[in-house]
């Protein structure tokens, strides 16, 4: 993949295809311990220990159609690659969580691209399930901040008639997450300044 | 920043204007293959060029949805046109540019695209 973002899509798709009803999405950077980790939880239906074993196996899926299964494969490997480490816990009639922990300093991370895209094109193709993302940042040597983007609040504010995927709400949606993205990469030397 | 009462504005406009998308059946279907084989090779600025060219049109018998891998993942991003009463339509190595191309001669005009087409670009029709 040429982005760690269509992982990110290319996974969630694992939990629409297992009946989750709300998945999680979190994105988390810390610069102090180097580590960038892309967690997808749900509450699909979950797995058997057994098919969470064979589940890192690119010639595992419990699809009949074809052999292969590739998503979750790649995305470990991605994280291993840069020195990383991988993990999916999935209990039966609870759900799965995948994790992946990156170092982003090493020459093999794949950037993360646009992660707002893929959340987007989440929510609007999902308009019937429930997105929760977390997107964290630590910059070196400052406290942590997030925000977060949680469709079940939209829903509330929008009521039952108007879906969430109204191209109005798809554009909401966008600036939202644009915004808020750029505001919690900045480096905060505003506070700062207005001290001096 | 964009606040929630920017989104009950929405809300309240979208109440207020006739909606005519629950009447209109869905007639044309845009497919998308988004499985891992489409979104490697790109398949997410295609549909995101399809989903705003649709809506700036406002083709309201038009839906653009995502579907899996339909095995011909060398030809990936595909993406799959179904008209009833004709024959499927499947264009193959799409970009956004050709998608917005792909909405107006072939959703809004009629003109099916043939030189996208999976004819077109198979191997050996050259």
């Amino acid at each position: 993949m040429r982005e760690l973002s269509l992982n990110v899509m290319d996974i969630a798709q694992n939990s629409i295809s297992a009946g989750a009803s709300l998945i999680t999405v979190t994105v988390e950077e810390d610069e102090d311990l180097d580590e960038l980790s892309i967690s997808i939880g749900d509450n699909g239906r979950g797995m058997t220990p057994e098919q969470v074993e064979h589940v890192t196996d690119p010639f595992f899926t419990t699809r009949t159609t074809r052999s292969v299964g590739l998503g979750v494969p790649l995305f470990k490997m991605e994280a291993e690659m840069t020195g990383g480490r991988f993990s999916i816990e999935s209990t039966v009639g609870v759900g799965t969580t995948t994790t992946a922990v990156f170092k982003p300093s090493s020459v093999d991370m794949i950037p993360l691209g646009d992660i707002n895209g893929t959340i987007s094109m989440l929510v609007m193709m999902n308009p019937d399930l429930d997105f929760l993302y977390t997107r964290g940042y630590r910059p070196r040597g400052e406290e942590r901040r997030e925000f977060a983007l949680d469709t079940r609040e939209l829903r509330t504010v929008l009521g039952e008639d108007v879906p969430l995927n109204l191209p109005d709400v798809t554009q909401w949606v966008n600036d939202y997450l644009s915004e808020n993205t750029s505001e919690l990469l900045t480096k905060d030397t505003q506070e700062g300044a207005r001290d001096i | 920043m964009k606040s929630l009462a920017e989104l009950q504005a929405i809300r309240d406009k979208a109440r207020a204007a006739v909606n005519i998308r629950e009447n209109a059946e869905a007639e044309t279907r845009v497919l998308v293959g988004m499985a891992t084989c489409g979104i490697a090779a790109g398949a997410r600025p295609v549909l995101n060029a399809f989903v705003e060219e649709v809506n700036k049109r406002g083709l309201r018998d038009t839906m653009v949805t995502q579907t899996g891998c339909i095995g011909i993942c060398q030809y990936e991003p595909v993406v799959e046109i179904i008209t009833p009463g004709k024959e499927k339509v499947t264009y193959v190595k799409m970009t956004a540019e050709k998608a917005v191309r792909v909405v107006n001669d072939h959703l809004v005009n009629g003109n099916v695209v043939t030189e996208y087409t999976i004819g077109a670009n198979a191997i050996g029709a050259k």
